[in-house]
């Protein structure tokens, strides 16, 4: 299991990384959803893996227990808050695509050169 | 009233009549100014009161704490020292209250200038009351910004905003070394008190960090007080209004470093560092700062570079180790600032009356101004050091000690030789400066014509000037005592013998005075007219070292190398960024692993392998890998394939205990889901067939490989990383006391839940703020968005639609659209009132069993959303109005509520109640405070993932109006036409 559960963090992780590096914004939105999932699944398995012990106390049990329900509290507000920051960084790239007109994560398309001063935004079509 | 309270009023009513003076309407400069007159005259009273108590037997005190942590205190401390400076910080500051109500124009934004000069007098009266090192930093700082702020007080001139900006850049600069110093200073004695350090200057002059901390607090002693070579500020600092030159820039805020290092000067001198830096620089700006003033042609500039040249002197004074020169210094320092602020005041009558300040286009005042003329005579008179005044009294005792210093040192010998020829400067400039003004023949073209200024502008150079001549005739009745109680201040046991008399009958400083008399004289006599049409402009000899000059072009070359450095090493372009920051981090983690090793095969813990969780995982890594491949151009597909990993991600937490994170995780990537499928629609369309440079083929290819080795590397880092944690022994923290405690201290069988809502409930707050903040972002970013103009038109599935309906008979446009999921749609119509008796369920089942209010808020998000979904945003919100806003709010106020109940019970914020209640039919029930705390929760969840939603949903409603707002407005005109 603990084999299975890292190389799939790495396969997110590389799946992740390899899209933040890309140059369309949509592309490093969801290499962070992808590296952030990576990241929850980590942090979850530093409390190391147990199965079938889920830290609920029973009814005057003294069962066997995850040995760490720290690590679960932590990704728990995690998940709700990559999930705002997957939201947000949505919207940012949506105005800047509506601001640039490109969906580049620069704002700009390459090979068009340097932003000019009267008009900073190249790859917008002017009204 | 006792004498503490007077203290106290004293310090704080210039703040006080700072923000009244701010307060009043621009154009009320009566009340402005009668507001600062008051306030400094009675500041001044309550100094004046307290002169027995200050100079009796020990200085007044108050202290209050300030930084206990620190063992700072705020301590007002007034002694004889503090008492002569205060009375001249008021005393100059009553006279140029009422000066600058006549010199400044009606036009000018007036009770600004004397919010700010109220705000100097206090924060001057700060410095000097200070009976703490670090307080007196605090308002030593604050007087760099009000004279910045007075320098560049008429803001629209040029020279203005420069000299404010140099002042302030050199002076603060100067403020920043002097606090290092005063921190050195504390750590040496282990304390900032006044009265502590004062008696520890042997420990202090036998500290490794002395000659660390003396430089430090010379160097802002210096910087404030312009000496060479940080003068340069001080001729710029001119451009400020007369009244702020006359005050700031001659009498008080220049003798700070004065009196600062009068008030050190038994702890830190008596060394050779002192003796060196303090007289060398003295002695250095002295003589240049004469030199400088003769050639100036503004008379303003004349006066600056000759208060220049008088802190040398007086700076000079304090670098030799003698008492007796300690005593002179403060008396030139008193005597200066009334000399040197009346001729500013003069200096200003000139050019108001007259319009100009150069003095080769001035001359002959003296017949339109005979009143003003005299005044100017009598104060620049006692500037040369002539007899019955009080400028010679105190350079008589200044070349009696330089003549006494005579010893050893280079500098001692030229000692006598270097003051008798600076003295013949001054002179000399003195006499130009009347000469030139007043004298000659009648002036022309002048931009006004001269005549004496109203009668009021002339009683604060009256007064001061009167000062002038009753300290230089009888100084024994007027200065001595306050004199002799500052000096003993400073000196204690220390206190020499001196006498303030007139006549000391014929020595060496007599003969040193007179020879500088005449050669000024002679000087000026040889030289006058030269010196007028100086054909190269500023001083012989210097012209070429021009100190701000080169300020500027250093402070230009910063500019410029930063912008260098910049352009060569940065980058705005973010995959460079990510790229160095990944980098980065793998070679920190490499060079940790490589460090410590990483023993990747430890013997340690494993689970039962399963092969069905291994099949699971064969899928998600799939998901991942394909979502990777297709997020260029399949955004749709891509955004499906992260929705699977995600799902894989759910069932692995619940397959390994964690049914809580399992249950949030698999809700927040449905509202994660359809939120980026309602921002595909604003995306540009990606063609394959775009093609790309071939020159950019082969950099795009290189670039596509080096990311794929990063990504790969990282993967695989973690991946190992994680193994080995996984496959080691538990570590005993502090997980297992959470679960031991969860139920007897806080009534919770969910620890997760437990976790969140109570033990470390502080932390969700803050998790929350985070979340209703992100909401509010989006919603506010989507407000003024505007889409591409690409995405505007209709999709073209829509387009298609409407078009076969329009083919078809008795079918409208749109009506394929409605029909289209007509079941679904049905289904999560009816599912509504289920979904949100789920999310109630998960509410209310949280604190024993997996749920709680994050994953209930999502799914009562996910019940409004389906709506959204299933009718369209027009047909829920005709039914359904959610506020988002005001549910953020709600749930922030209940959460923060549910925290502060405990307040009532005498409780730390968030402490948690908990009981269990037996109720008729339903039995016994638990009931948690923590439970009203997730209820906040909740709501604001519901909030912010319902507004972040809903924003971005009405963005083609909002297209939709727009259009139809446009298309009436061509009807209207159309018709109108």
């Amino acid at each position: 299991m603990e084999l299975v559960l890292s190389a799939g963090i790495g396969v997110f992780t590389a799946a992740g990384v390899w899209l933040m590096l890309r140059p369309r914004t949509f592309q490093v939105v969801l290499g962070l959803s992808l590296l952030s999932y990576a990241v929850n699944l980590f942090i979850f398995a530093m409390g190391r893996l147990t199965v079938g012990a889920p830290p609920v106390l029973g009814a005057g049990t003294d069962s066997v227990f995850v040995d760490d329900p720290v690590t679960q509290a932590l990704v728990l507000t995690a998940l709700v808050i990559s999930f705002a920051l997957t939201a947000l960084f949505l919207v940012v790239l949506l105005a800047a695509r509506g601001v640039t007109g490109s969906d580049h994560v620069d704002g700009r398309e390459p090979h068009q050169g340097e932003p000019h001063p009267g008009n900073p935004h190249p790859g917008a079509p002017h009204p | 009233m006792p004498p503490e309270l007077l203290l106290i009023l004293a310090a704080i009513l210039p703040f006080l009549g700072s923000v009244v003076a701010i307060c009043l309407p621009g154009h009320a400069r009566n009340a402005a100014a009668g507001v600062a007159g008051l306030v400094t005259v009675t500041s001044l009273a309550c100094i004046g009161l307290l002169y027995p108590l200050a100079t009796g037997a020990g200085p007044v005190v108050w202290a209050v704490d300030w930084l206990p942590a620190l063992g700072v205190r705020l301590v007002l401390r007034l002694d004889g020292l503090a008492w002569i400076f205060a009375v001249l910080v008021l005393g100059i500051g009553a006279l140029v209250v009422l000066y600058a109500r006549y010199y400044m124009d009606a036009a000018d934004p007036v009770p600004r200038l004397y919010c700010y000069l109220l705000a100097f007098v206090g924060a001057m009266l700060g410095i000097v009351l200070s009976g703490n090192l670090i307080q007196l930093v605090a308002f030593w700082e604050l007087t760099s910004v009000v004279s910045f702020l007075l320098i560049g007080y008429w803001s629209d001139n040029a020279s203005a905003r420069d000299g404010a900006r140099m002042a302030l850049t050199i002076t603060a600069a100067g403020g920043l070394c002097l606090l290092v110093g005063a921190v050195l200073i504390g750590r040496i004695v282990g304390s900032y008190e006044l009265d502590v350090v004062l008696a520890a200057g042997a420990t202090i002059r036998a500290s490794p960090y002395y000659l660390p901390a003396l430089v430090l607090i010379l160097a802002g002693a210096l910087t404030k007080s312009a000496q060479l070579p940080f003068h340069i500020w001080l001729p710029r600092a001119m451009a400020a209004p007369t009244p702020v030159s006359a005050y700031l820039h001659s009498a008080t805020m220049v003798k700070a470093g004065i009196f600062l290092m009068i008030r050190l000067w038994p702890v830190l001198s008596g060394t050779e560092s002192w003796y060196w830096i303090v007289g060398t620089a003295g002695m250095a700006t002295m003589l240049v700062g004469a030199w400088s003033a003769i050639f100036q042609h503004d008379l303003k500039g004349l006066l600056a570079y000759s208060t220049i040249s008088h802190l040398g002197l007086i700076t000079l004074l304090l670098g030799l180790d003698s008492p007796l020169a300690v005593v002179a210094a403060i008396f030139h320092t008193v005597n200066h600032a009334t000399f040197k602020a009346s001729l500013f005041m003069a200096a200003g009558i000139i050019d108001h009356e007259t319009g100009t300040r150069d003095m080769r286009r001035l001359s002959g005042l003296w017949r339109a101004m005979p009143y003003t003329g005299t005044l100017a005579m009598v104060a620049a008179a006692a500037m040369a050091g002539v007899p019955l005044l009080n400028g010679f009294l105190s350079k008589e005792m200044f070349l009696a000690e330089a003549v006494d210093n005579t010893g050893d040192h280079l500098l001692n010998l030229a000692l006598p030789v270097l003051a008798t020829l600076a003295s013949a400067f001054t002179v000399l400039y003195s006499l130009r400066f009347i000469r030139q003004t007043f004298f000659g023949p009648p002036p022309r073209d002048l931009p006004h014509a001269p005549h004496e200024p109203v009668r009021w502008m002339r009683i604060p150079i009256e007064a001061l000037v009167l000062v002038c001549i009753a300290i230089g005739l009888v100084p024994n009745l007027t200065i001595g005592p306050a004199l002799a109680g500052a000096a003993r201040a400073v000196l204690g046991d220390r206190m020499p013998d001196y006498d303030l008399a007139i006549w000391h009958g014929f020595n060496a400083p007599l003969a040193m005075s007179v020879l500088a008399l005449a050669g000024g004289v002679a000087l000026y006599v040889a030289f006058g007219r030269r010196i007028n049409t100086n054909p190269r402009g500023g001083p012989w000899l210097m012209h070429r070292l021009d100190g701000g000059w080169l300020f500027e072009r250093g402070m230009t070359g910063l500019v410029t190398g930063a912008r260098a450095l910049e352009a060569k090493a940065g980058t705005e372009r973010l995959q460079p960024q990510l790229r160095i920051l990944f980098l980065t981090a793998l070679t920190a983690a490499s060079a940790a692993g490589a460090v410590h090793g990483l023993d990747l095969l430890a013997p340690g813990r494993a689970t039962a392998f399963d092969p069905a969780f291994a099949l699971m995982w064969l899928v998600g890594a799939a998901c991942a890998v394909g979502a990777a491949e297709r997020a260029k151009y399949h955004r749709l597909s891509a955004t499906i394939l992260v929705g699977g990993a995600g799902l894989v991600s759910s069932l692995t937490f619940l397959w390994l205990s964690a049914p809580d994170l399992a249950v949030t995780q698999i809700l927040v990537e449905i509202v994660t889901t359809v939120l980026l499928l309602l921002g595909l629609r604003w995306l540009p369309k990606r063609d394959r067939a775009i093609p790309i440079p071939v020159s950019e083929r082969a950099r795009a290819r290189r670039r596509r490989i080096v990311d794929l080795g990063i990504a790969v590397v990282a993967g695989s880092s973690l991946a190992g990383i994680a193994y080995a944690v996984m496959t080691r022994p538990a570590v005993d923290g502090i997980g297992r006391w959470f679960v031991e405690e969860a139920y007897p201290q806080a009534g919770g069988r969910n620890v997760v839940n437990v976790l969140l809502v109570d033990f470390r409930a502080f932390d969700t707050l803050g998790e929350i703020c985070v979340l209703g903040i992100v909401g509010l972002t989006v919603f506010a970013l989507l407000r003024r968005f505007r889409p591409a103009p690409d995405s505007l038109e209709r999709p073209a599935q829509q387009l298609r639609h409407d078009a076969e309906d329009r083919g078809r008979e008795g079918r409208e446009p749109g009506h394929t659209a409605a029909d289209a999921l007509l079941v679904p749609r049905l289904v999560m119509t009816w599912l509504f009132p289920f979904i949100v008796m789920l999310a109630l369920h998960l509410f209310l089942r949280g604190h024993d069993l997996p749920g709680g209010g994050f994953a209930a808020g999502i799914a009562l998000t996910i019940a409004f959303m389906l709506q959204y979904m299933a009718c369209g945003a027009q047909w829920v919100e005709e039914r359904l109005r959610i506020q988002p806003i005001a549910w953020i709010g709600l749930g922030l106020l209940v959460a923060v509520l549910a925290g502060a109940g405990s307040w009532l019970f005498g409780r730390p914020f968030l402490t948690a109640y908990f009981a269990y209640w037996q109720l008729p039919i339903l039995g016994k029930v638990p009931v948690a405070s923590a439970l009203v705390f997730d209820l906040g929760i909740m709501v604001l969840v519901v909030g912010a993932s319902a507004l972040m939603l809903v924003a971005l949903a009405h963005q083609s409603l909002r297209r939709t109006r727009v259009a139809e707002a446009e298309a009436e407005r061509a009807a209207g005109s159309k018709e109108s036409a």
